[in-house]
């Protein structure tokens, strides 16, 4: 495996040049700057609002000093709040090729168009004149979703990748599951996996503030449809989404932004801090994928039952498909079949390690069906969280 | 594109029951279950159980915890014979009753 090095010890597995939009007065000038190259490594990223969100600012720093990224260009229209100087700043003190362009002092959309190409340009042949170096499995940052889920996603998909992401902690990388709101009832079985009884506390306090954030927006969040599935308990549709975590110890408790300081299995904290504010937690699936990353995951795992066709800008995805029947009809899409798993065609553990030599395979830059299909979604929107207190990440015992 | 990879494994005839963990007491109907059908060594079908549900794979006695997952996802409300569908009618959560449609609790 090999991966371009920066200048913060972290490697990526691709080296790509991100064209990012910091309202969405400047989204259309962006695509255009980026579109030509978009299967050229030039990805299309952003941030809609006008207004500033210190949480957006963060997770926008994390993506444009991704692993993965090698260089950004900047496409503000001109009178928007996000702080384009402190994030030029931010990138370039990353060791980066990184410039801004200002729709309203450029000329407006034609020659903001024609400037950022040239740009583009400038740094495609200063990131493909780059030499990648070894990199090992214990430098990667995994993370996992689940989306279009169905009752096969928590008997196949989730439980073939938890049994991935053991694999992965033992080869001394790092793994991210989220979506504390839909842990609620696991708990019990999560916080004595939890390295220390503080970060234990912290796990079931995050799931509790889930909890009461859920109930606040109304959610009942398990549905008659559920039971008519076979399904019968709140904690048992959890422990479904559970199973995407493995069986390692918890080393710690992640808000978006933070990335890992060493290998382990570690939980992201998704729901917002203090009275709900602005909404659903996460708006749709790659609004996690868009924390995951934030967070230095350089790929994601996403089990799908339905049959999700999202991928992500940056970092990519590795669909793994939970239901046979789906799998046949979008396989195009799909990365892994664990739906065979239900009709005796494979074990959980055979499709584990299936996942987990993929992974190795991706990072050592096979594309995934998404990546080659073109998919680069990206979503960014308005949340707020506190810093995560220090018992979330214990030091590491000697 | 990445193809499938075979496991290493021989395929298995289809098998009526996936059990997820080593120390679950039931295992999940994978595919539709007749009454009186051998599901699994000393275990046999109690009634029709349909896709996805659960089955008990041994007794279980009134307040025991129903383990999938290798955890607890409830309690047994009554006593449970090997072989019988474990759902609303026999176990409940510890956390929250489960509604179903029309306002019926589970509990």
């Amino acid at each position: 495996m090999k991966g371009w090095l920066r200048q913060d010890g972290r490697k990526g597995i691709r080296n790509i040049v991100a064209v990012v939009y910091l309202v969405e007065c400047a989204h259309h000038v962006a695509r255009e700057i980026a579109h030509p190259d978009r299967e050229n490594g030039v990805h299309l990223v952003g941030f809609p609002g006008c207004y500033p969100n210190p949480y957006a600012r963060k997770v926008m720093e994390r993506i444009c000093t991704h692993p993965n990224v090698g260089a950004v260009l900047l496409v503000s229209l001109g009178c928007e709040s996000f702080d384009r100087a402190g994030l030029a700043q931010a990138v370039a003190a990353s060791g980066r090729p990184v410039e801004t362009l200002i729709i309203q002092q450029a000329g407006g959309t034609r020659r903001t168009i024609e400037a950022g190409r040239d740009a583009v340009a400038r740094m495609r042949s200063v990131l493909d004149a780059q030499v990648p170096v070894p990199m090992d499995v214990s430098e990667l940052v995994v993370g996992t979703i689940c989306g279009g889920s169905d009752a096969t996603s928590g008997l196949t998909a989730n439980p073939a990748m938890g049994r991935a992401f053991d694999l992965l902690v033992e080869a001394g990388a790092a793994c991210i599951f989220e979506e504390t709101g839909e842990l609620i009832g696991c708990e019990g079985a999560m916080v004595p996996r939890a390295v220390t009884p503080e970060l234990g506390h912290e796990i079931a306090e995050s799931v509790s503030k889930a909890a009461r954030y859920y109930a606040t927006l109304g959610y009942g969040s398990f549905a008659p449809g559920n039971a008519d599935g076979g399904l019968t308990t709140i904690e048992e549709k959890s422990m479904g989404a559970y199973a995407k975590s493995g069986a390692s110890p918890i080393s710690g408790l992640l808000k978006p932004g933070d990335v890992p300081p060493h290998g382990g299995l570690y939980l992201l904290d998704v729901v917002p801090d203090g009275e709900v504010r602005f909404g659903f937690p996460n708006i749709s699936d790659n609004a996690e994928i868009v924390e995951l990353m934030a967070c230095g995951a350089h790929v994601t795992l996403f089990s799908t039952g339905r049959g999700s066709v999202v991928g992500s800008a940056i970092a990519p995805v590795i669909k793994v498909c939970a239901n046979a029947d789906t799998y046949r009809r979008l396989s195009d899409d799909m990365d892994i079949d664990a739906g065979r798993i239900l009709e005796g065609r494979g074990t959980l553990d055979g499709v584990g390690r299936e996942v987990f030599e993929l992974i190795l395979d991706v990072a050592d830059g096979a594309p995934t069906a998404s990546e080659a299909m073109g998919h680069q979604e990206f979503i960014l929107t308005y949340k707020s969280f506190e810093p995560a207190g220090p018992a979330c990440l214990p030091a590491r015992a000697a | 594109m990445h193809t499938a990879s075979v496991d290493g494994v021989a395929a298995q005839p289809l098998s009526a029951l996936l059990v997820l963990e080593t120390a679950d007491n039931v295992g999940v109907a994978l595919r539709p279950l007749a009454a009186g059908e051998s599901i699994a060594p000393g275990v046999t079908a109690a009634a029709d159980i349909g896709f996805g549900f659960k089955v008990a794979l041994r007794e279980i006695a009134r307040g025991q915890k129903i383990v999938k997952y290798g955890v607890s996802i409830g309690s047994a409300t009554h006593d449970i014979a090997a072989g019988a569908r474990v759902h609303l009618e026999n176990m409940t959560s510890d956390y929250t009753v489960t509604h179903l449609r029309g306002g019926e609790l589970s509990a």
